[in-house]
């Protein structure tokens, strides 16, 4: 095995482009696991930690342009007002240990369906800045998870950043599992109100093979509050396209049964997170928003 | 490859190290400080807790060459650590460990004198009876006394959440809550540190 340890970026695409099948390493938080159990033994390591750029964001107007190495633990603490529902997941994950290491950019080159930061960024809004030495690319959230473990990455590409949409509403994350730490998904659910744009975003995490969004309930639900004039009178959401929106985000699901719960138990969850999370967000949104940060 | 850091405030250099070998394998099997433990190896159980750069991490999910240049705490240097930490900034370290010279002069002690220092923390665990079997103590003491430095007066719920990632399997949850509370109490009595 080589390690590879580029002390810049440009050295990390070259790297890549020259060992395509060289594994990124940042925070460890899934690969070391692979290489600690003989799960994996790749030819090359290609250590990112030394490439300072990839810690760093940026907060533009209308997006946080978040390195691919920043770690959940600055996440969850510095970026609650322009991400709120990435800081609600980030705080879900592992444990302060785990957190210090983990990073948007690993969950999103490990692509596991039950990892915690794919739901918000789908209810966000979110593209992934995929770079090599042929050029960037942004690939939308929603395009980047292509299968169990899969994601959109051409094999010299590495992840630079992800650009996440800055809120203009209420966001929020759920997720269930046996405790509060150490903890994968055994189903996970985010929700987005867009009030600039009178939408609703959501994000559905291990129940289905990618991470997905609820799109139908995401329509039946833009179309329920404009109907209802919910946007400007702020008046709650009617309990029955509360129920019907819960209904429609757990047939947004493709569950499997395995050691964490039932596909039948991940649906019924789903459901019953969305109509929470509606219930939370649109509280926060009737109440002048004090839970979000207009931008 | 050859890997050089910072244990302990002493340069460390260790060699033939493989590949993908953890920042844990090294301290261990090739530094000889067995004080942070080996035992789930995916980063579930917070007993190989050791700070990097400061930060409280899983040294089992740190290759080996992610250290290079870097400073580790270990739960051995964690006396030292809070001694420079009392003392103020700018403390010259002291290397953790023992000195040729002090090992050359070493006698068995009488009965009655001192242990080795321990740290407040440490102390705090011995106080409280928050050590059972002992495997899970020195990950629990490198977060509880990154927590204290990084927050003196944590709250229940602070203190929870700061040793969330280390399991103990012997129930000792509450003492170990207790020796925490214990520290925290002592180092507002103590004053600013």
């Amino acid at each position: 095995m080589e390690f590879l340890r580029p002390g810049s970026w440009e050295e990390a695409l070259a790297a890549k482009a020259e060992h395509p099948e060289a594994v990124p390493l940042a925070g460890g938080t899934d690969v070391m696991v692979e290489i600690n159990f003989d799960r994996r033994r790749p030819d090359h390591l290609l250590d990112l930690n030394r490439i300072g750029d990839l810690y760093e964001w940026e907060t533009g107007e209308d997006e946080v342009r978040l390195g691919a190495s920043v770690p959940y633990a600055r996440i969850m603490e510095e970026l609650r007002a322009e991400l709120p529902g990435l800081a609600l997941a980030a705080h879900t994950v592992g444990s302060p240990q785990i957190r210090n290491r983990g990073s948007v950019g690993g969950n999103l080159g490990a692509a596991s369906p039950a990892g915690d930061s794919h739901p918000p960024l789908l209810a966000a809004g979110a593209q992934v800045e995929a770079e090599s030495v042929r050029g960037t690319r942004l690939i939308p959230a929603e395009e980047f998870y292509t299968g169990v473990k899969r994601n959109a990455l051409a094999p010299d590409e590495l992840i630079r950043a992800v650009r996440i949409a800055r809120a203009d509403g209420p966001q929020q994350f759920s997720k269930v599992g046996t405790r509060n730490a150490m903890v994968i998904a055994v189903c996970a659910f985010s929700l987005a109100l867009h009030p600039r744009s009178r939408t609703v975003r959501t994000g559905i995490g291990s129940a289905a093979p990618t991470p997905v969004r609820a799109r139908a309930a995401e329509d039946f639900l833009a179309a329920a509050l404009e109907e209802g004039g919910c946007w400007e009178s702020g008046r709650p959401v009617p309990p029955s396209a509360a129920r019907r929106f819960a209904e429609l985000a757990a047939g947004a699901c493709n569950p499997i049964d395995d050691v964490r719960g039932s596909a039948r138990y991940r649906r019924h969850a789903v459901a019953v997170m969305a109509r929470r999370t509606l219930g939370w967000t649109w509280d926060a949104y009737r109440s002048g928003g004090r839970d979000s940060r207009c931008a | 490859m050859r890997v050089n850091f910072t244990v302990n405030g002493r340069p460390q250099q260790a060699d033939d190290v493989w590949e993908g070998e953890s920042l844990l394998y090294v301290l261990r099997e090739r530094l000889g400080l067995p004080g942070s433990k080996n035992a789930c190896e995916q980063g579930e159980c917070g007993s190989c807790t050791v700070r990097l750069d400061g930060l409280p991490v899983c040294a089992c999910l740190v290759a080996a060459g992610q250290a290079e240049g870097r400073e580790v705490v270990t739960v051995e240097g964690l006396a030292e650590h809070a001694r420079r930490r009392a003392a103020g900034a700018g403390t010259p370290p002291e290397p953790a460990g023992t000195s040729l010279d002090e090992a050359r002069r070493w006698t068995a002690a009488p009965d009655g004198t001192r242990a080795a220092a321990l740290s407040p923390v440490q102390q705090a665990f011995v106080d409280a009876g928050a050590v059972q079997c002992g495997f899970c103590t020195p990950g629990l003491l490198v977060a509880a006394d990154e927590l204290i430095e990084r927050n003196p007066e944590p709250s229940d719920a602070d203190i929870r959440e700061a040793l969330s990632g280390n399991l103990c399997r012997c129930t000792g949850y509450e003492t170990i809550l207790d020796a925490v509370r214990l520290a925290a109490a002592r180092a507002g009595e103590a004053g600013p540190r």
